[in-house]
């Protein structure tokens, strides 16, 4: 970029500055700034609604094009949830990054020094990085919902919020996206890097289960099946599970047992290793 | 006031800082020199709590650093200015740091308005030039008008100007009561800027004292002795400790004696001397010979 920049004024600083000290309150509207200055922010959580509304919406018009060649397993929430599966990534990778940006750029040290403690920035960018994932994703899913729905009125084969079970999966789906976009910002304060994060995150949501389930004997794989993270998490949101998940409450417990475990671990670490 | 209290540091099998003990004292600016490698960013980090030491304590104004309630109003640090997101604007990025102690914008536009990056402060620190990161490293030290300010390398990266601009802020900061902690590679502005020293190596203490001192204890120093008779003025001051280099045959530069000695010494013998001029070793000699 061009710099013009101007000589540097000679005066020694003006007089004192007021601090009431560290409060949370200021951590909390640091992490916001900080989440709210980056490209890759906004990116993301563009392509998790990209996802989530697009792909919605395709689903819907394509099993209306496709009537009366319904599949057997169709059911009219899912078809507009298709997004989430997609959305997923975006929302891990962001909240892996909102940790490994500051390691890979050397923030960190610049964060840690303002906040000695260190604890408090983890916690406040939980807080903050949780309420703007769901606070985008929740209209997000709603939207994609009604239009998609209103698509499928063509041939009736929509269901309205008032059918049971809609409403608690459209909220499930959004609070599914948040833990896992916190799951993944556990992994990255463990990890420190990128790279490093994305790839726990990937290998433990997606990799590791089907090898398990590969190699486990048929008992032995049913009987930890329901809580591995995305059957766990899923029974919050997907409609039709199959016999072998846990009720949506329990499960999405045990999918917050993943994030808050990653955190835990990640806090541990944070404290106690050099920065 | 930093203490430093018998720090010990490894890095796996290195031994970064052995048994380092000193104390930084407000009011004067204190240089900060060792060999790459000595120790210093160590000695920085392990101050700021960065890094925890194996054994010893650090103390900013008698608690360590981490238990301070405001830690940016006691120490404004600048260690490698690359600590910064680079897709964030500086603006953005004094405020995120300025928030968390409550600091507010006037403030954050005040520094950035101080080391003159006005123009770019809301374009992105990644397409800043070297010296402009390091001015808004200065901005990020000084944010919550500290007790103590620790540079490394401050004005690495900065035309003349801004080097001379970084000197008066320094002893200006001094002058106020300050702490002023600064290392640097650059012997000539720090002859200029400190008055005492804290020179280091291989993560040991080499020198605690004042620059003068540090400079006079130097063996370069000698005094340029010009003299009709010189080999009998020569003649007349031979003993162990002193050198001479001859220049030109009435030319000769004296080491290991004061300007004083040697003058009465040549007004004793009647030998007329023609010139006298202590030379004074630079801080770059007293310090590579120190360091060698």
């Amino acid at each position: 970029m061009s710099t013009t920049t101007v000589a540097p004024s000679t005066g020694v600083k003006s007089a004192g500055v007021q601090s009431p000290g560290i409060r949370f309150s200021g951590v909390l509207r640091s992490e916001w700034t900080k989440l709210r200055s980056v490209r890759s922010t906004i990116w993301s959580l563009g392509v998790a609604v990209f996802f989530l509304i697009g792909l919605g919406i395709v689903g819907c018009l394509v099993v209306e094009s496709r009537y009366p060649n319904v599949r057997h397993d169709f059911h009219p929430l899912s078809q507009s949830l298709a997004g989430v599966n997609l959305a997923q990534f975006a929302v891990g990778v962001l909240g892996v990054l909102t940790i490994t940006a500051e390691y890979s750029t050397g923030m960190i040290r610049s964060s840690m020094c303002a906040v000695p403690k260190r604890l408090p920035v983890l916690w406040a960018k939980a807080l903050v990085f949780g309420a703007v994932t769901f606070a985008i994703t929740l209209p997000a899913i709603v939207i994609v919902f009604l239009i998609g729905q209103s698509i499928l009125s063509g041939h009736d084969l929509q269901v309205s919020l008032s059918t049971p079970g809609v409403v608690r999966s459209l909220f499930g789906a959004a609070l599914f996206l948040t833990v896992m976009g916190l799951f993944g910002l556990g992994l990255g304060t463990i990890i420190r890097t990128t790279a490093g994060g994305i790839s726990a995150l990937v290998a433990i949501v997606f990799v590791i289960p089907p090898i398990l389930q590969a190699i486990l004997t048929t008992s032995l794989s049913n009987d930890i099946n329901p809580y591995l993270p995305l059957s766990a998490g899923g029974s919050i949101w997907t409609i039709n599970p199959d016999s072998n998940t846990l009720s949506p409450w329990a499960g999405f417990a045990v999918f917050c047992g993943y994030a808050a475990v990653s955190l835990a671990i990640g806090a541990v670490v944070l404290r106690k290793r050099d920065v | 006031m930093i203490e430093v209290n018998n720090v010990t540091k490894h890095y796996g099998p290195t031994v970064a800082v052995r048994e380092l003990s000193f104390k930084i004292k407000p009011g004067i600016v204190t240089g900060f020199l060792g060999p790459n490698g000595a120790g210093k960013s160590t000695t920085m980090r392990l101050i700021l709590g960065l890094d925890a030491p194996d054994s010893g304590t650090t103390l900013v104004n008698g608690k360590p650093y981490v238990e301070h309630s405001a830690p940016l109003c006691e120490v404004g640090a600048l260690l490698e200015a690359r600590s910064v997101h680079t897709g964030r604007s500086a603006r953005n990025h004094l405020l995120a740091l300025a928030q968390t102690h409550g600091v507010g914008r006037a403030r954050v536009d005040e520094m950035i308005d101080l080391v003159g990056l006005h123009d770019v402060a809301s374009g992105r620190v990644g397409g800043f030039s070297l010296g402009m990161g390091q001015r808004l490293g200065i901005a990020q030290a000084l944010l919550c008008d500290p007790n103590t300010v620790m540079l490394d390398e401050p004005v690495n990266g900065l035309d003349p100007e801004g080097i001379q601009w970084v000197r008066n802020l320094l002893k200006g900061l001094a002058a106020e009561g300050r702490t002023v902690f600064v290392s640097s590679h650059l012997m000539s502005e720090m002859a200029l800027t400190a008055e005492h020293l804290v020179v280091i190596g291989k993560g040991e203490l080499i020198a605690d004292m004042s620059v003068a001192d540090f400079v006079a204890s130097a063996s370069s120093n000698v005094v340029r002795v010009r003299s009709p008779r010189l080999p009998e003025l020569i003649d007349a001051l031979k003993a162990p400790t002193v050198t001479v280099k001859s220049i030109e045959p009435s030319l000769a530069e004296i080491g290991g004696l004061t300007a004083e000695q040697i003058g009465d010494a040549a007004a004793a013998h009647s030998i007329a001397v023609h010139e006298l001029t202590p030379v004074q070793a630079s801080l770059e000699e007293a310090f590579m010979e120190l360091t060698q």
